[in-house]
């Protein structure tokens, strides 16, 4: 929102100023008394402007709320869509609980949601073990799911192996982010 | 094509005894060559005391190659006909072809026989020449093997097709120097289905594609809309399965290149993948996933029907049958790790046959039943190897930042694989099953999972 003022706004309260102040001359009568008055305000004489500060200055702010809560943006960003697994393991790591517990939080509240789980594998492996590998993953993610009340229906799952890594990296860095789970929304969200 | 063979000199019938189609290994049969002609050298050595020694020098193995002359053959594409045979041979790594620049005797025609003298002179063991017409359309190609000191013709061939075969015919004139040489069948005129990478690492595109087994004709078979992995040729047919993966499903697919007709293997609840045709073409056995475990079954082509062969807790994937159809190996991490099985190919007696320490996978039975190639995994690095199918006389070929998936050449002297450096795309290279010749192929492009052919008809 901008303010804006012009000129004959001001001139108005000023006059209304002026108003006022005669009034209250006259609930007040007392003798009268010789006193100057002030110059009269003419109207011919425009009155002293005020610079208001420029609208940049103004205190309000603007900013976008975030994520529209039950989107897929508000999943990815607020909840987090991916988990990681040591290497050749598919146990569901102490440091995925969180996320996991908040994914499952989010996908009871919203319950039209559904989600395909995908498994992923690093390429220190060869491809149809790494899928088979991913698979195992992908479930092991699904079932935490389930365990903690998202119903088993809408939970699909699949292994991409190591046909996608996330980095495209070869050193252990890159390894890690792409033993994974990544939970993706495949229908249902605002 | 229809090549058609005929015997044009007795000669080819009575081969000399030393140098008779019986050895039952490649190496046997190549030092039996050797020391046949070693012989044959000495014969002429009485005579003719300025000509080098050969040397033959058999250690654990190592074989030095054959000094074999290939000159253009006369008559239209000649030149090329005999550069394609000329590389096979190199290739196979038992043959040293020798400079064309180096040959005296240039008017050769297989309508008459060598100076041989001249090509003694160079030290040329064995010569293959020939002659090119086009009649009627066809492209008729004859062609001479000779064993230089011996002064003898060892084979003489005729082979007839349409002209835009001629690659074909070269690669069919290899096969035969190779198998009258070495005792052994050749693997020269066979494809290669493989799985042609672009893309980056992390968006790759990766289409189904076949070649030539020398890196020629190369073409797609599948448009890249889906992520599609382990090819495997059927070794009756010119029929191929696969995998192709989507996010939503994996489907293995039947491929028959000749008519391109392309069906599903089926429906099945989890995902499926690591297909294998058996022996006879007449069953795949395949890895089916449910609830994040996956095991074994095979699917009867006919009746359509599948039987589950494994139901353990572990991963059980990468089947491949023995070439009599008894057996099945497979990889499985039923121990922890996974490891190398052999079961019956009803699925009884699982038996772990891998145990050097480190991680096994993608058993293949060669096509001789005599050992079972793999992957292995161990201290950072990757090999190729192979094994006794009991698990004996494990040896590694390669060791690399990552190689996998071997692949067998039809008679089994030579394995394709994939290849990868740190960060790099995925080639592919080839070993003999000594180890000895490892080399890339000879394809320019990026790809993985390569599966060879049969021999062509």
């Amino acid at each position: 929102m901008v303010l804006s003022v012009n000129s004959s706004m001001v001139f108005r309260l000023v006059l209304v100023g002026v108003a006022a102040a005669s009034l209250a001359g006259c609930a007040k009568p007392k003798t009268p008394m010789a006193t100057s008055l002030p110059p009269p305000v003419t109207q011919t004489q425009p009155p002293p402007r005020t610079e208001l500060p420029p609208a940049t200055q103004t205190p309000m702010t603007q900013a976008p709320l975030g994520a529209p809560p039950g989107s897929t943006q508000d999943f990815v960003v607020n909840v987090g869509d991916r988990v990681y697994f040591d290497t050749d393991s598919h146990d569901v790591r102490a440091d995925a609980q969180p996320l996991l517990d908040a994914q499952a939080g989010w996908l009871r509240r919203y319950s039209a949601v559904k989600v395909r789980i995908e498994g992923n594998a690093d390429e220190r492996g060869t491809r149809e073990y790494n899928l088979a590998l991913g698979a195992r993953r992908a479930n092991a993610v699904r079932e935490y799911l389930v365990s903690h009340g998202v119903p088993a229906d809408r939970i699909a799952t699949i292994s991409f192996g190591k046909e996608q890594p996330i980095d495209g990296g070869s050193d252990d860095a890159a390894w890690q982010k792409n033993r994974n789970g990544h939970t993706a929304i495949v229908s249902g969200a605002r | 094509m229809t090549p058609t063979r005929r015997t044009r000199n007795p000669s080819d019938m009575a081969r000399p005894p030393a140098m008779a189609r019986t050895a039952p290994s490649p190496a046997r049969a190549l030092l039996r060559l050797l020391l046949a002609l070693l012989v044959a050298i000495t014969a002429v050595a009485l005579t003719q005391p300025a000509r080098a020694e050969i040397e033959v020098n058999v250690n654990r193995g190592d074989v030095q190659p054959l000094p074999i002359a290939v000159p253009g053959f006369g008559g239209t594409q000649g030149a090329e006909i005999a550069q394609v045979i000329s590389a096979n041979l190199q290739r196979s790594g038992l043959f040293r072809p020798l400079d064309p620049a180096s040959f005296t005797e240039r008017d050769l025609s297989a309508g008459v026989q060598p100076r041989f003298d001249s090509w003694k002179q160079i030290n040329a063991q064995a010569l293959v020449n020939g002659t090119v017409t086009v009649q009627g359309g066809q492209l008729k190609v004859d062609f001479r093997l000779w064993d230089v000191f011996a002064g003898q013709q060892l084979l003489g061939l005729q082979f007839t097709s349409s002209p835009e075969n001629w690659r074909r015919v070269a690669h069919k004139i290899s096969d035969a120097v190779y198998e009258r040489l070495t005792g052994e069948k050749g693997y020269f005129d066979t494809r290669i289905v493989f799985v042609a990478e672009s893309g980056s690492r992390t968006k790759p595109v990766k289409r189904l594609a076949i070649m030539d087994q020398d890196g020629a004709n190369p073409s797609y078979l599948t448009s890249g809309d889906s992520i599609v992995m382990t090819p495997r040729f059927s070794a009756t047919s010119q029929e191929i399965t696969y995998m192709s993966l989507r996010p939503e499903s994996s489907t293995i697919y039947l491929f028959n290149l000749e008519t391109t007709r392309r069906e599903s293997l089926g429906n099945f609840p989890g995902m499926v993948f690591a297909p294998r045709f058996s022996p006879d073409g007449g069953r795949v056995v395949f890895s089916v996933e449910r609830g994040g475990n996956s095991d074994l079954f095979v699917m009867n082509l006919s009746s359509r029907t599948s039987t589950r062969l494994t139901s353990d807790p572990g991963i059980d994937t990468s089947g491949s049958f023995s070439p009599d159809g008894t057996k099945i190996a497979f990889t499985s991490d039923r121990s922890g790790q996974p490891q190398l099985y052999v079961m019956g190919s009803d699925g009884s007696n699982a038996r772990r046959i891998s145990g050097g320490g480190g991680l096994y996978t993608t058993p293949v039975w060669s096509p001789t039943g005599e050992f079972v190639a793999f992957t292995k995994q161990v201290g950072g690095e990757f090999h190729i190897g192979v094994m006794r199918p009991d698990g004996s006389d494990e040896r590694l070929l390669t060791t690399s930042y990552l190689d996998e998936g071997p692949t067998w050449a039809p008679n089994g002297r030579v394995l394709m694989f994939s290849r990868e450096t740190p960060g790099g795309p995925s080639r592919l290279w080839s070993v003999d099953v000594t180890g000895r010749i490892l080399q890339p192929m000879p394809y320019p492009g990026a790809g993985s999972d390569p599966a060879w052919s049969p021999l062509l008809n």
